[in-house]
């Protein structure tokens, strides 16, 4: 008898995980957040009673107390100016990130089929992504002209290099047992993309994603903060608005509407990206 | 049935009764150029019968896998020629499961990428997991199931590409003792069952004897067919009777003497 035949089977078993309640997910989401928001008001408050209140190095108009700026949020709120401000923003946010979503994804592919234009514009991408895109505003006036077209291709430019290089790093990181098993089934052309390449390179397509919308929401702030946009106001102009009037209890109200936008949108990223790592088996739940 | 021949040489068609499903003549590969050059097989001739179980055995490096990838069409021989007779199907090392598919999903890939029209994927799929014993664990994603049952979604995707001659390629050497005797079992059955023709390669010569009609001994670098032995006991066997052990001691004793030779 062998010593095989003493081994327990450990390994034919399915593996088994508790579920959690949707009450509870929801929870484990919140708090942290909540608890981070109530570290940035504490630092803050401190901050204006250090400043204010015991040194008196600036004037309460000048630095308003964390109380002051959110209760200037709320009645910002609950104006249809807002609301506006925010639907411009938001609409040349939707355009020209998905121009750059759009062309990010075909160039990616495109780059990654080929050794040569891999070695060529995968440096230029990368050296397009830490290019700060304001410094296309000057050119993008002038060529576009003093307006909306302006705004959209900063954020395409802004966007497009980082989700090309999502794509690019997607198929890089495709495991070749993969691309292998595609040759054994007979996946060619298309059906290889369809069924092998596109899947297997959603994770880090989807971080592309998330750092091109970052990049995007920088570059149309930017944008905004310069004054491009004519006619239509979004949250930079209001920005720029509040600093013009001294109105510091406004300005901090945008940023702090600029600042959960951004928040919002990369939640959305998280959670798919979040939902795809984990019906592959990529988290650890706890 | 469709003759595939594929080699250096002109196809040659092999044909009339008890014809091979599957033949190599004069197999070389060579990988490298120049002072880099690798010879991983050096005239191998194989030839395999419809309905055959055989185990191809060597040290590690004799171009095993090689010769496998080269059977599957994944590469092509420097010299000679390999005729298959029909599809031939490949089962990897490891399981290889897409792991944004749930198992059944995995088994339909297979299928759609054969051009199985939709109405008739369904049912198949479901026999086919049914027939590797992993009937309720159809939804699974590969991460929830244990190694022995991935392997086992392997051998059901396999059998879904309806091919005459499957080849293994050590699929289940991550796998504990137990369920590994189990797998033999199952595969055998398999085997039975659907008439198939199989080449298993493998390291462990217990093994190779437990599974194979004929156990080939390949030599290393170059890797050469060093001996084709019948193995002639009942089937089923175990992997520890003593016939079993007997006869891979006498193989193994074969190939270490190959092994010291080459060394010295």
């Amino acid at each position: 008898m062998s010593a095989d035949v003493l081994t327990p089977i450990v390994d034919d078993a399915p593996v088994r995980r508790e579920g959690r309640s949707p009450g509870s997910r929801i929870w484990g989401w919140v708090w942290p957040k909540l608890m981070a928001i109530a570290i940035v008001l504490a630092l803050w408050e401190l901050l204006y009673l250090i400043l204010v209140t015991w040194t008196g190095k600036r004037p309460e108009y000048i630095f308003p107390a964390p109380a002051t700026a959110l209760s200037s949020f709320w009645e910002m709120v609950g104006t249809s100016r807002f609301w506006e401000y925010v639907a411009t923003t938001m609409q040349r946010a939707v355009i020209g990130y998905s121009i750059a979503l759009l062309i990010g994804t075909l160039v990616g592919l495109a780059v990654a089929r080929s050794q040569a234009l891999r070695a060529g514009v995968g440096s230029l991408i990368t050296g397009l992504q830490t290019m700060p895109s304001i410094a296309w505003f000057p050119f993008a006036i002038v060529v576009m002209g003093y307006n909306e077209s302006a705004i959209t291709l900063v954020v395409l430019i802004g966007a497009a290099p980082s989700i090309a290089n999502g794509v690019l790093s997607g198929i890089d990181h495709i495991p070749p047992q993969f691309l292998r098993l595609g040759d054994v089934l007979g996946a060619r052309g298309v059906a290889r993309y369809r069924h092998i390449v596109v899947p297997a390179m959603l994770p880090n397509y989807v971080s592309g994603l998330n750092q091109g919308w970052a990049f995007a929401w920088r570059s149309l702030m930017a944008g905004e903060l310069l004054g491009v946009a004519g006619a239509t106001l979004g949250l930079g102009n209001a920005l720029n608005a509040a600093r013009n009037m001294n109105d510091m209890g406004k300005l901090e109200a945008v940023m702090i509407a600029i600042l959960i936008i951004g928040m919002l949108v990369d939640g959305i990223f998280t959670s798919i990206s979040g939902g795809l790592r984990r019906r592959r088996g990529l988290t650890i739940d706890r | 049935m469709t003759i595939r021949t594929r080699g250096a040489t002109p196809p040659t068609r092999s044909g009339g009764p008890g014809a091979a499903v599957l033949e190599l003549r004069g197999v070389t590969k060579v990988f490298g150029r120049g002072d880099a050059q690798t010879v991983a097989l050096q005239g191998v001739d194989l030839r395999v019968e419809r309905g055959q179980f055989v185990t191809v055995v060597g040290a590690s490096g004799c171009g095993k896998s090689t010769m496998l990838n080269l059977i599957a069409g994944l590469e092509r021989p420097t010299e000679g020629t390999i005729t298959v007779d029909g599809n031939v199907a490949f089962m990897f090392q490891d399981p290889t499961l897409l792991p944004w598919l749930t198992a059944r999903q995995n088994v339909d890939l297979a299928l759609r990428l054969a051009g199985v029209e939709r109405a008739r994927r369904g049912a198949r799929t479901q026999d086919l997991l049914e027939l590797v014993n992993l009937g309720g664990f159809e939804d699974k994603r590969p991460h929830e199931l244990s190694g022995g049952m991935r392997q086992r979604v392997s051998l059901a995707r396999v059998l879904a590409q309806d091919a005459q001659v499957v080849l293994m390629d050590e699929p289940l050497g991550a796998l504990d003792a137990m369920t590994r005797d189990k797998m033999h079992d199952e595969i055998e059955r398999i085997w039975t069952q659907l008439g198939l023709t199989v080449v298993f390669v493998t390291h462990n010569m217990r093994e190779a004897v437990r599974l194979g009609d004929r156990v080939v001994l390949l030599s290393s670098r170059p890797g050469r067919v060093k001996r084709d032995t019948r193995i002639d006991l009942a089937r089923p066997r175990k992997m520890d009777s003593a016939e079993v052990a007997t006869h891979a001691a006498e193989l193994t004793d074969a190939l270490s003497e190959e092994v010291a030779a080459h060394v010295g």
